[in-house]
This record gives structure tokens, C-alpha cells and sequence, in this order.
């Protein structure tokens, strides 16, 4: 048998990383298993000239679609937004936009202030100091300042505007409507052993410049250096517990597919929110029948995707296209409660700068305004270089009928139940993608685009995985408490973005991250009585 | 679905007049059609794991015509094309992706847009910074966050 670990971390992306590095400080032995392996840039889509048709295959960002063997399956048939994720040391950093806001205060205060879902039993200010040192360590550019967003110190300058971005700042100050450069997580000059961004073209699906920041090429030198194992290519299968009903090691499947067993004294889940709830409710036992830590009945539940509410057009001017990474500016107009919309909260908007080639043809065929036959040339040369998109990022409240179950058939390739997704869009989600779908055709129309196209939601838009192992004080309706402990098992932890309690209206990494340092922070400071 | 790993002869054969229908030649724009050789023989060569579903719009759009699409009239081969765009699902959505991705990476054609024919890295790309004043408007009209309780 091997010996136990001090500490033991289930997957290797954003939180992962974040909490091996801080707890690393510790000495403590901490074993990370990641599924995935190492990622190697030389291979990374814009190596090559099939970049675009290459987002359909290998580098879809549907794990279903690109199948790779560190990837598993997700029955998401019963959800109108599809899970995508990435599944490698860095996780869906590895494949993610960059873009880079953080939950407001208020949404942390969503019940008091609107009467609508929960409170966090955290604040903002909490996370204030975490934010900060998780800016520093991933690498953040943007313009501090924005009236409409929490005060940010970004270490690196705001991306270029570009010519997509002046075309929307100009339409945007015609409306009087607020816009401002996107904190981001693209590195727009050296830093810390990353190169400057180059503007490689749309950098979602990795960046091979290493401009973009991902988990592998910062927290996780770091945390190895600092002492940290990694394991690459272990799929941990369960969470085993012992006679008292503490966590007491994992199952996994190591890189040859041989079942092992590890001890840990304690063990920290960071494997998002449709991986979290899979792994503890695969780990049901005579003790925890209903799955590890859930006898709130809540794990799985609460799924939150952010709908995404998209519309684009073509103006007569070029745009960036795909020469640049694909968002620029956010806008929080429309980020706060206004009852008079028609719903409660709000959402945050990403302007999107273009599209390459094939993905404009693809689409755009699809969409039936790129013709077949002899007028196919003129419409294209209208529509390619000249995108410009508004993508609304819709507050999805949680709801428990929104959950993540074990499918009874779909296996992954080690015969692990594979999780299944059951998902609606609410009433007051729908009413609020109308309303941010004419304010983006205000926008649209206003820079002079025609041929507005929607996509709302975006089909494969599950990106932000979210709610399904809350926190709170309340162990009837929560899964993990203030710190991120789980209320059933006091040496399991839960760090990713499972644990968000609602899902404010902005990409959530940088909130996860925080967090995921703030819960190792907390650790760090009960070592003495972790366990109490 | 079809379980194939390459196409038949007669596949090809209408994957050529497909191609050729989605983007005929133009002299106008000087660029060769999604039937040239060249084009053909990328998609041949890279139809990989869309083989499946290539192969089955194939087959169905070999079924609507009921003969080689080449030979029929130009009006029944459009009824057909127009038929098979509409009610083909999935595997025609992936054949014309596989049309499209292939023909808008060729040199020729990707020189006519005027782009450039390399890879995006390493050389990248030189963006403008642009006029940082458009934000003037925004910073002098000000706002505050939410408070929190």
C-alpha cells in the first residue's frame, strides 16, 4: 500500500493549482492526481495553418466532440447549453477566453438585496486580498478604474483597442452606455517568464505564445518547485472513507489503467462543477448512501451555466477578425437589478472582435445569409474581416431542478459512471437574454452592422460550471461551510466553482480562484484543529 | 449511419458536384471552386473522424437524386441540393463544414481575401492600440458600484 499523503488534490486546473501552490507554503506532503497530462504547446492549434478546423475536432471545446482519452463523456442531451471544459494540467484554462472580472460585492448579498436565491456566508471583502494575489500570480492586463467594477490593480496594461474595439466604444459612448477595457488574463508585455501576447488570432483554444494564462505555465512551476507532486494521467474513480466517516484515501486509475489506492489525511476536490458532484456522488457508500457529503440532498443541484444571450453583425469597416484575442471590452450597463426590465439581476456583456475565415463561413452558412453558388464569393467578402459580436453573459439563479446525476448507461473509459445533465432555462433568465438581446442590436446598429445574426443561447456556452456543492452555514442546505469543509466529512474540501452559492453575471475563473486560495488560506490558519 | 473509413468512387463523385454547387469558380474573383483537385484531395486526405458523417450525407444525398448528381439536370440537381441542405441533419452539416474548412485554407483562395498564408504563430499578428480618448466619455460620467450590506 502506498503511504498517505498529508494533503491530496483531485484535478489540476484553476482552483487545483491555486490551492496546491498556497497550501505548499505548509511543507506538508500534497500529492495533486490530474486526469489529463501535461499540454505541449509546439501542438497547440495556431502551430498550424487547419488552426480553424482544427476547433472541430481534437481542440473542440465539447469534451464529447473531441473525445480525447483523458477526456469523459457528459449526457447533456436534456440541456439546451452543452458542457465544454478542457481536461489537462491547467484544466479549462487551458482553453478559455481570458477574460477576467470578478463577482461584485452585491452578489454576494443576492437574497438581501433582491430577495432572490441565497447569500453567500462570505463577502467580498473576504476575497479582496485573494483576488489581489491570484491577479499577480495569473498575470492580469486591464485599466484600473472602471466606475462599474470592483477596483482592480491589473500588473500589465489593458490590451490594444483595436479596430474592433474603437468601432464599439464609439457606438457604445453614441448610446451613453457604459464600456471599458476587459481586465484579462492575456499578458500584453513580458511576465514572470510568459512573452508578450503577439495576437495570434483567437487564442480560446490555448495559446501557444504562453501570452494567455493557464494554471500549467504559472501556479503549477510554482507549486512544484515549492515541493508539490503532481500525477499526471490518474482518474480517481471514489473518495473512500473510513469507520468514523472521514475521507481516507482515493481510487483512481493510473496512467496504465491499473487501480490504485491512495491514503490521504485529508483530501480537497477541485474538479468543477459537474466533476464534483460526479465524483462524490460515485462515491456512495453503506455509510453515505446518497453519494460523500450530501446529506443535504444538494449535491448536483443548483447547476448554474450563465446563459449566454449573443448577437452579432457586419459593419462596412474591417474589424480585428482573428487577428487579436477574441474579447476586448466588457460593459456592466446593465450588470445591477432594474425591475423595471422585466427581471431580477442583471448581466455583464463581452464584445466579441471577429471571427476567422472558416469559422465565418461555417457559421454563416449555417445561419442561411452565406449563399450556395455564384454569389457565395461577393456575400462572403462582405461578411469575412467585418464581425463584430455582444455576448451577454446572463446571472443564471440557482434552481434545484438544475442538477448534475450519474447517467445509469454512459461510462467513461475507465467504466466510470459518466454525469448526466438536466438544465432549463428559467423565465426570468429568458426575459433577461431578450432584453440584453435589444440593447446588443441597439449597439449593433448603431456601429452601422447589418445582417444581425442571434445565437442566444450560445448552443455550446456551457462554460461556467457552477452551484452544484454550495457553501453556507446551514448544513440542510448546503454542502461545504463558510471555509469550503464539507459538513459530512471534516477532511474533505471543495474548492472549485461548485461551491458558488449564486453566479453573478461575469465569467467566474478569477471569483474560483480567489476562493480556491482564500479556502487554502483558512486551512493554513486551523491546522492546529482542521478537523474540530 | 454509415461505417466507413474512406468514400466510394461514386461518393467522391458527388462530393465533387456538391462542392461545386456550395462554391462554384469565379473569374470575377479569380479563385477556383470547391471542386478543384487540390481542394478535393485536402478533403479526402483530412476527412478523419468526419468520415461517418460525410459518408452518410453521401449516401442520403445519393438517395434524393436517385442517380450520380452529375447527371442530372440542372434543375433537379438543384431541387436535390436544396432538398439535401435543408433536411440533411448533421452529416450534411458536417459535409459542407468539411467543403468550407478546406476551401478556405487554400492558397489561392486565402490569397484572393487577401490574407496571409501562414500559421498565426509565431509571427502573430500587429494590432492598434487605437484612441484611448473614446473612453473620456465614460470616465467623466462616472458611477459607483452596488453597495453591499
Amino acid at each position: 500500500m502506498k503511504d498517505p499523503v498529508d494533503v491530496l488534490i483531485i484535478g489540476a486546473g484553476a482552483s487545483g493549482a491555486a490551492v496546491a501552490w498556497s497550501l505548499a507554503e505548509t511543507k506538508m506532503h500534497i500529492l495533486c492526481l490530474e486526469q489529463g497530462g501535461w499540454m505541449n504547446p509546439a501542438e497547440y492549434p495556431s502551430t498550424g495553418r487547419d488552426w480553424e478546423a482544427k476547433f472541430y475536432g481534437e481542440w473542440s471545446s465539447s469534451p464529447n466532440v473531441r473525445g480525447r482519452p483523458e477526456d469523459y463523456p457528459i449526457n447533456d442531451d436534456n440541456s439546451p447549453i452543452k458542457v465544454v471544459n478542457y481536461n489537462a494540467v491547467g484544466g479549462s484554462t487551458v482553453m478559455y477566453t481570458a477574460h477576467w472580472p470578478r463577482l461584485h460585492p452585491s452578489d454576494f448579498k443576492v437574497k438581501t438585496l433582491d430577495g432572490v436565491a441565497d447569500d453567500w456566508p462570505i463577502d467580498y471583502d473576504a476575497l479582496t486580498p485573494f483576488f489581489e494575489e491570484n491577479d499577480r500570480m495569473m498575470g492580469t492586463s486591464g485599466l484600473s478604474g472602471d466606475p462599474l467594477s470592483p477596483l482592480t490593480h491589473p500588473p500589465m496594461p489593458q490590451q490594444p483597442l483595436g479596430l474592433s474595439g474603437a468601432i464599439i466604444g464609439k457606438a457604445m459612448n453614441k448610446l451613453g452606455w457604459h464600456w471599458w477595457p476587459s481586465d484579462t488574463t492575456v499578458a500584453t508585455m513580458d511576465y514572470e517568464g510568459r512573452a508578450r501576447c503577439i495576437n495570434l488570432g483567437h487564442c480560446t483554444p490555448a495559446c501557444a505564445q504562453g501570452a494567455k494564462s493557464s494554471t500549467d505555465i504559472t501556479y503549477w512551476p510554482h507549486a512544484i518547485r515549492a515541493g508539490v507532486e503532481l500525477r499526471t494521467h490518474c482518474r480517481v474513480r471514489e473518495i473512500t472513507t473510513d469507520e468514523t466517516g472521514m475521507a481516507s484515501g482515493v481510487v483512481y486509475y493510473d496512467k496504465d489503467g491499473i487501480e490504485q489506492f491512495q491514503p490521504a489525511h485529508v483530501v480537497i476536490i477541485a474538479c468543477n462543477g459537474v466533476g464534483t458532484p460526479r465524483l462524490l456522488l460515485n462515491s456512495a457508500s453503506g455509510r453515505f448512501p446518497n453519494g460523500l457529503a450530501n446529506s443535504s440532498g444538494l449535491v448536483g443541484k443548483n447547476l448554474m451555466f450563465h446563459p449566454y444571450a449573443q448577437i452579432y453583425g457586419y459593419v462596412k469597416e474591417p474589424t480585428d477578425s482573428n487577428r487579436a484575442p477574441p474579447t476586448c471590452l466588457w460593459s456592466k450597463q446593465w450588470y445591477d437589478t432594474d425591475l423595471s426590465r422585466g427581471f431580477v439581476r442583471g448581466y455583464g456583456v463581452q464584445f466579441v472582435r471577429g471571427a476567422g475565415p472558416v469559422f465565418e463561413a461555417v457559421v454563416s452558412e449555417q445561419k442561411g445569409i452565406l449563399p450556395w453558388g455564384a454569389d457565395h464569393h461577393r456575400v462572403f467578402r462582405k461578411l469575412n474581416g467585418h464581425r463584430l459580436g455582444f455576448s451577454a453573459i446572463c446571472e443564471d439563479l440557482p434552481e434545484e431542478h438544475n442538477r448534475v446525476t450519474l447517467d445509469p448507461v454512459l461510462k467513461d473509459s475507465h467504466g466510470i459512471p459518466a454525469p448526466k445533465i438536466d438544465y432549463t432555462i428559467s423565465e426570468n433568465s429568458r426575459k433577461m437574454m431578450e432584453h440584453a438581446l435589444a440593447r446588443g442590436r441597439e449597439v449593433l446598429e448603431t456601429a452601422g452592422a447589418t445582417d444581425i445574426c442571434i445565437n442566444s443561447p450560445i448552443p455550446w456556452g456551457g462554460w461556467h460550471l457552477l452551484g452544484t456543492a454550495r457553501m453556507g452555514t446551514d448544513p440542510e442546505r448546503s454542502v461545504v461551510n463558510e471555509w469550503g469543509r464539507t459538513h459530512d466529512v471534516k477532511n474533505l474540501f471543495i474548492v472549485d466553482g461548485s461551491i458558488f452559492v449564486t453566479s453573478g453575471g461575469v465569467n467566474p475563473t478569477s471569483t474560483i480562484q480567489a476562493l480556491a486560495l482564500y479556502i487554502a488560506d483558512q486551512m493554513k490558519q486551523r491546522l492546529a484543529n482542521l478537523f474540530d | 449511419m454509415t461505417d466507413q473509413l474512406s468514400l466510394t468512387p461514386r461518393q467522391r463523385g458527388d462530393l465533387r458536384t456538391i462542392a461545386a454547387m456550395i462554391i462554384p469558380a469565379s473569374e470575377e474573383y479569380r479563385v477556383p471552386g470547391a471542386d478543384d483537385p487540390a481542394i478535393q484531395a485536402d478533403m479526402l486526405a483530412t476527412l478523419g473522424r468526419d468520415t461517418k458523417q460525410v459518408a452518410a450525407a453521401l449516401d442520403h444525398l445519393a438517395r434524393l437524386a436517385g442517380a450520380p448528381l452529375v447527371e442530372l439536370d440542372a434543375a433537379r440537381r438543384d431541387a436535390v441540393a436544396q432538398d439535401f441542405r435543408k433536411h440533411g441533419g448533421v452529416a450534411a452539416a458536417t459535409l459542407v463544414r468539411v467543403v468550407l474548412q478546406c476551401y478556405y485554407r487554400d492558397d489561392r483562395v486565402l490569397g484572393s481575401l487577401g490574407l496571409e498564408l501562414r500559421a498565426p504563430f509565431p509571427k502573430g499578428h500587429v494590432l492598434p492600440d487605437g484612441d484611448w480618448s473614446l473612453l473620456d466619455p465614460v470616465k467623466a460620467r462616472g458611477g459607483s458600484l452596488r453597495r453591499a450590506p
